[in-house]
């Protein structure tokens, strides 16, 4: 089930991605196509009836069942990575908006 | 017509992706996933390279990771490397975002005047949501959460005194220095590793037992390292996008 989801989300950001000419929209899908690909990575890794991989004063041994740890890991890094690559677009945006007076890309350089 | 091309297009990536998914032996459904046929049932047993009796709460002694939780002790040890490369990305944008909006400017005013109870009432959650950011990155290794998350809270309190208080300006050269120390701090942490155990970044220091505080060696404080470096990382770049050009 929530693959699927996280696979919509993922497409419907492809969609934005290629239908959109403003700066803040195509930063936004790319936004919703990584929230989607993180959703699916991390439905890999569920295992029905398990516990969230961390040992405490009620999971306390290694023969319970637990779900995957390394997707959850994996996307730990993306999910920063994904605030480093937003950063860095917002400063673009905000550059060119500085320049041009405007966010979409047909207008530039019209005047 | 290009909407519709993209539509189109979009459609049929979809569909093939959750054909190929949907017939695919290697790829267990929803809620199907098989551990034990894979390499993080090793990392859940802490024997990715040694086989050892078990993992039991509170008494297990000198694992080969000793981190109570698990995804702390992927992305913090065995996977250390990994993570410096991360938090060099992060350093890389926060450097590309001050390269790109410049230095030697003034804050953006706000466009209200914040009264006396915003200032002060600002000024007391930003204690409270600074020691839970602190808190985060210190249990890492025990609780969910760990350096990213407690340095993402850290910068979150520099934000609320950025957004109440209209005459507030963070020392910027402070997070600098801040930043760049803990990032040879870490590289420090791991060329001892080299030095004592022959790889980089593994873990030198005494394990403990799971689940206690002062356990999991260099775990806790590579995440506070990781903490501090990410807050100040994003506090600067907070401060970038809420200045401007002028005097």
């Amino acid at each position: 089930m929530l693959q699927i989801a996280g696979l919509l989300l993922m497409m419907l950001g492809l969609y934005g991605l290629l239908t959109n000419r403003n700066v803040i929209k195509i930063i936004l899908a790319l936004n919703i196509l990584e929230i989607g690909l993180n959703i699916f990575i991390i439905s890999i890794g569920f295992v029905r009836g398990g516990e969230a991989p961390i040992f405490s004063s009620e999971t306390t041994s290694n023969a319970l069942v637990y779900v995957d740890p390394l997707p959850q890991a994996l996307v730990l890094t993306a999910i920063v990575i994904g605030v480093g690559t937003t950063a860095l677009g917002l400063a673009f945006a905000k550059q060119i908006y500085a320049k041009y007076h405007t966010f979409e890309l047909d207008e530039m350089g019209e005047e | 017509m290009k909407k519709v091309l993209a539509l189109v297009f979009v459609l049929v990536l979809g569909a093939l992706i959750m054909n190929h998914l949907n017939d695919n032996n290697l790829f267990a459904g929803f809620g199907d996933a098989m551990l034990e046929n894979r390499v993080s049932q090793s990392y859940i047993d802490r024997d990715a390279t040694e086989n050892n009796d078990g993992v039991v709460f509170d008494e297990s002694l000198d694992l080969e990771s000793g981190a109570a939780n698990t995804v702390t002790a992927i992305v913090a040890d065995y996977r250390s490397f990994d993570t410096l490369g991360e938090v060099t990305v992060l350093f890389i944008s926060s450097f590309g975002v001050a390269l790109l909006l410049g230095q030697s400017k003034k804050r953006i005013a706000l466009e209200f005047k914040p009264n006396f109870m915003l200032k002060i009432g600002s000024r007391a959650l930003f204690a409270v949501i600074l020691m839970t950011g602190v808190f985060v990155s210190i249990h890492g290794h025990l609780t969910p959460g760990g350096g990213f998350p407690g340095g993402a809270m850290i910068a979150s309190s520099m934000l609320l005194l950025y957004l109440a208080d209209d005459e507030f300006r963070a020392k910027m050269r402070g997070f600098k220095i801040l930043e760049s120390v803990m990032g040879v701090f870490y590289i420090i942490l791991g060329l001892a590793g080299l030095m004592i155990t022959g790889f980089f970044l593994e873990n030198f220091l005494d394990n403990g037992a799971l689940g206690t505080l002062f356990s999991a060696g260099m775990i806790p404080i590579v995440y506070i390292i990781i903490g501090l470096k990410v807050g100040s990382e994003i506090s600067s770049v907070i401060d970038h996008f809420l200045s401007e050009e002028g005097a």
